[in-house]
């Protein structure tokens, strides 16, 4: 019975460097048992350093870790397992053409022979699922279940492994708003059954919702532990940047003109399998068109065809005119994967700057370098790109400063139309407000802005016009004064009132 | 073609498929465990000709298999080190063992024999001898399968039927031990073998191991049971053959040993012009007819047999991410 009374986990001042780099510095966390407590903080505030650390992939410098009031080592993740940490990645660690039972017992067999493990892991598993309201077949192979299920697996995988902390990293990213409302169901149910859950998040809504309490991190420390009821996502925001943040977007009502983007029937077929079935897309001067949707319903395709990275059947007109080169048409495009399609990562920031407008660089078949370093200097300065090192190799800059780079340089051509996808991905709050802004003044410039994004909020709060994507079609077009979040949700799963 | 003729052809499909599906076997450990291995072909000649070097001076066919089991597993082991510990590129580490085998093999044997690179001729206790399965005698005077179990089943070296044995152990472990499901997910997402607390290091390199021994023994096969001995290059590219039987049998080992019969087919038809000629009316150089398996090599990678998907994380060495 001493158990109650000890926290489920507590840390006290565990430090880790790498190198010179200090990536968690005397973290002090007390987490009571049967609550959920959120760990909030920018990308490379050292969240995901502090995990690793608590599952056993990085050994602190200094610090002691205790589970249950007893100071326990953890060198590996066999040792966290034992010490009851059950971790669901971002990035599931499942088998993709195993079935949801052998992937349960991977690394949890209780022989050398499937057969007595795979049965015991059965019963175990109806039990779990009953209990938790965790439905998942456990003969269904993994890679044909949807995201949300896949999800599913990795906490019965913890659980199954009898983990008492349960905890998640970034959780929601992958979500739709129904499938993120299941998991918070699931994840206070296993609050009520008295198990810990530790939530790491850069979203301050999820926080707000969900947490009984709310560490802030922010360049490796811990800023401050609070109640949640008894914050705000203003105060926590601040506490995360350490400044004032505007939350939302301020923008006056769009004024739209003429059409500068149409398409109409575009088609796409991969591997036999159809990713758009027929979109059209009108695209007007002073507008922000969001799309919206579920990773994975034809987004992506439509912004690369229409980017000119793939092509589909249909037509594509810029100014009521067809085009080869969409940059010559006066395309430009922020791709959504950023560190495969808009940057070379070993390439240094000025030599990231000229791709795609080469050309504009150029003495005959020479590169004028000069010119090219000079403008990156300018750009990065009226970006606010930070460190202000031209000849810095892109890789070492954070993901919000290589965003800048590549919102700056496809904006510095001035572009009609301008192609974003995922813009504010992997960058933090104080990034995003600006990158935010940079839109939204390029919209006043009179240019038209394509913007798809996972991130509902983000599409609500930028947008002019919505249009929500499922299946590879334009489901449905809504005005985001009028609309909210349940609706497009509703849209975004396939759900279309107006078409019954 | 009569039914003797046809047997006769049967007889050479089993004998020429054994080391085929030994290698073939080998690759399929390695590579559902996400290490590519196009250094099979080294394996098999280095333990061809250490098997037949050393079954030469000690007299000891037994002493000759182990040694060829030995020095495969030496270059299972420098693969290993090469690809797993030291994240090197797989196929440049194994297209480098393959080049050093063919070099030291001829080096090794000219030295120590001076016969031109091969090892002496082997006979009686230094070479596998045909083994006759019990009744194969009784049933040869019954029609059809007597013949059939006396000339193509019975009768081989002992080594055929390790091989043959070889295809079902392999797919029980493969999927009804722990071992196996470790090692298939480990081709697939060392990452979720990682995070469940299992070393991806010690169980590629146990695949790689596996390898190692299942392509010396194919090795020794060669030069002690085929042959009476090794002569170089002996191993024909019959390693990349078996890479084309795998990608064939889509990584499985029922599939492997059907996919390798036929390679091993179309070799022993290769030794068979007459019967060719006979069959078909047609006047087929031997040339052509030798080129067969390895058309069918280049066809079966040319992606002829339809999709194939190679375990996912194959070829990439395992760096943990934070």
């Amino acid at each position: 019975m001493t158990q109650t009374a000890s926290p489920a986990i507590e840390l006290r001042g565990i430090s880790k460097a790498f190198g010179t780099v200090q990536a968690n510095k005397d973290i002090t966390i007390t987490v009571p048992k049967g609550t959920i407590h959120g760990i909030i903080g920018e990308n490379g505030a050292g969240k995901s350093t502090l995990m690793s650390i608590l599952y056993g992939f990085y050994r602190a410098d200094s610090g002691q870790i205790l589970i249950g009031g007893r100071e326990t080592a953890i060198p590996d993740s066999q040792s966290a397992i034992r010490a009851g940490i059950g971790m669901v990645f971002q990035h599931f660690k499942l088998v993709p053409n195993f079935t949801v039972l052998e992937n349960v017992i991977l690394g949890a067999e209780d022989g050398a022979l499937l057969r007595p493990s795979l049965s015991k892991a059965r019963k175990e598993l109806a039990r779990l699922s009953k209990e938790y309201g965790l439905d998942v077949n456990p003969d269904a192979v993994v890679e044909d279940l949807s995201v949300g299920h896949q999800q599913r697996v990795e906490i019965l995988k913890a659980l199954y492994r009898q983990a008492e902390i349960l905890i998640l990293d970034e959780p929601t990213g992958v979500l739709t708003p129904a499938e993120a409302d299941h998991l918070f169901r699931i994840l206070r149910g296993l609050r009520e059954q008295g198990k810990t859950v530790i939530l790491i998040t850069h979203k301050l809504r999820e926080i707000m919702a969900i947490t009984d309490n709310v560490s802030v991190m922010r360049r490796g420390e811990i800023v401050g532990t609070v109640k949640t009821a008894e914050t705000s996502p203003p105060q926590l925001a601040e506490l995360m940047v350490g400044r004032k943040v505007l939350l939302r977007v301020e923008k006056t009502p769009a004024r739209p003109r003429e059409v500068v983007l149409e398409a109409k029937g575009l088609r796409l077929t991969r591997g036999g399998v159809e990713l758009l079935k027929g979109v059209d897309l009108t695209i007007r001067r002073g507008e922000i068109l969001g799309l919206a949707g579920v990773a994975g319903n034809g987004q992506s395709e439509l912004l690369k065809v229409l980017g000119g990275i793939a092509r589909a059947e249909g037509t594509i007109t810029m100014n009521g005119r067809p085009f080869t080169d969409p940059r010559e048409a006066g395309i430009a495009h922020v791709p959504e994967d950023r560190q495969h399609l808009g940057v070379i990562m070993d390439f240094t920031a000025w030599e990231n700057m000229a791709f795609g407008y080469h050309r504009h660089f150029a003495k005959g078949a020479l590169m004028d370098n000069k010119t090219l370093r000079d403008e990156t200097a300018e750009a990065m300065k009226r970006f606010d790109v930070r460190p202000l090192l031209p000849d810095l190799v892109i890789k070492n800059f954070s993901g919000g400063n290589q965003q800048k780079i590549v919102v700056a340089r496809e904006i510095e051509r001035n572009p009609d139309l301008l192609l974003i996808g995922q813009p504010t991905r992997g960058v933090d709050i104080g990034a995003i407000e600006f990158i935010h802004k940079q839109i939204v003044a390029l919209r006043d410039q009179g240019k038209a802005i394509l913007l798809v994004s996972v991130e509902l909020d983000e599409i609500m709060s930028l947008s002019d016009r919505i249009a929500v994507m499922c299946g590879g079609r334009i489901v449905g077009e809504r005005d985001p004064a009028t609309t909210n979040e349940k609706e497009l949700g509703l849209l975004m799963a396939g759900v279309n009132d107006e078409a019954a | 073609m009569d039914y003797a003729t046809l047997l006769q052809l049967l007889d050479s499909t089993v004998r020429l498929a054994t080391p085929l599906l030994l290698a073939c076997l080998a690759g399929l450990f390695s590579e559902r465990a996400g290490v590519f291995d196009i250094g099979l072909e080294g394996k098999m000649l280095i333990a061809a000709m250490t098997s037949g070097a050393v079954a030469a001076i000690s007299g000891s066919v037994w002493i000759g298999l182990a040694a060829g089991i030995g020095a495969s597993l030496v270059w299972a082991l420098m693969h290993g080190i090469a690809s797993i510990t030291f994240r090197g590129n797989q196929l440049i580490s194994g297209v480098a063992l393959n080049f050093l085998a063919s070099g030291i093999t001829v080096l090794v044997a000219q030295a120590a024999f001076g016969q031109g690179g091969r090892t002496p001729p082997l006979s009686g206790d230094a070479r596998f001898g045909a083994i006759t399965l019990p009744f194969a005698e009784a049933l040869r005077e019954v029609p059809v399968i007597g013949p059939l179990y006396f000339e193509v089943i019975s009768g081989h070296p002992l080594l055929v039927y390790v091989a043959a044995l070889a295809v079902p152990v392999t797919w029980w472990v493969l999927f009804r031990t722990r071992f196996g499901l470790r090692l298939r997910a480990v081709g697939e997402n060392p990452a979720a073998v990682d995070t469940a607390g299992i070393s991806v290091v010690r169980l590629r390199f146990a695949a790689v191991l596996i390898a190692g021994v299942l392509c010396g023994i194919a090795g020794a096969y060669m030069a002690t049971a085929l042959q009476a001995g090794f002569g170089r290059e002996m191993t024909a590219g019959r390693g990349y053959i078996a890479l084309a039987a795998l990608i064939f049998a889509k990584w499985k080992p029922w599939a492997a040993l059907y996919a390798t019969l036929l390679f091993g087919f179309f070799q022993a038809l290769a030794l068979r012009p007459d019967v060719v000629t006979r069959v078909t009316t047609l006047d087929i150089p031997v040339p052509a007819l030798e080129a067969l398996p390895y058309v069918l090599t280049v066809l079966v990678l040319a992606g002829f047999v339809g999709r194939a998907i190679p375990p996912r994380a194959g070829g990439e060495p395992y760096v943990k991410e934070r």
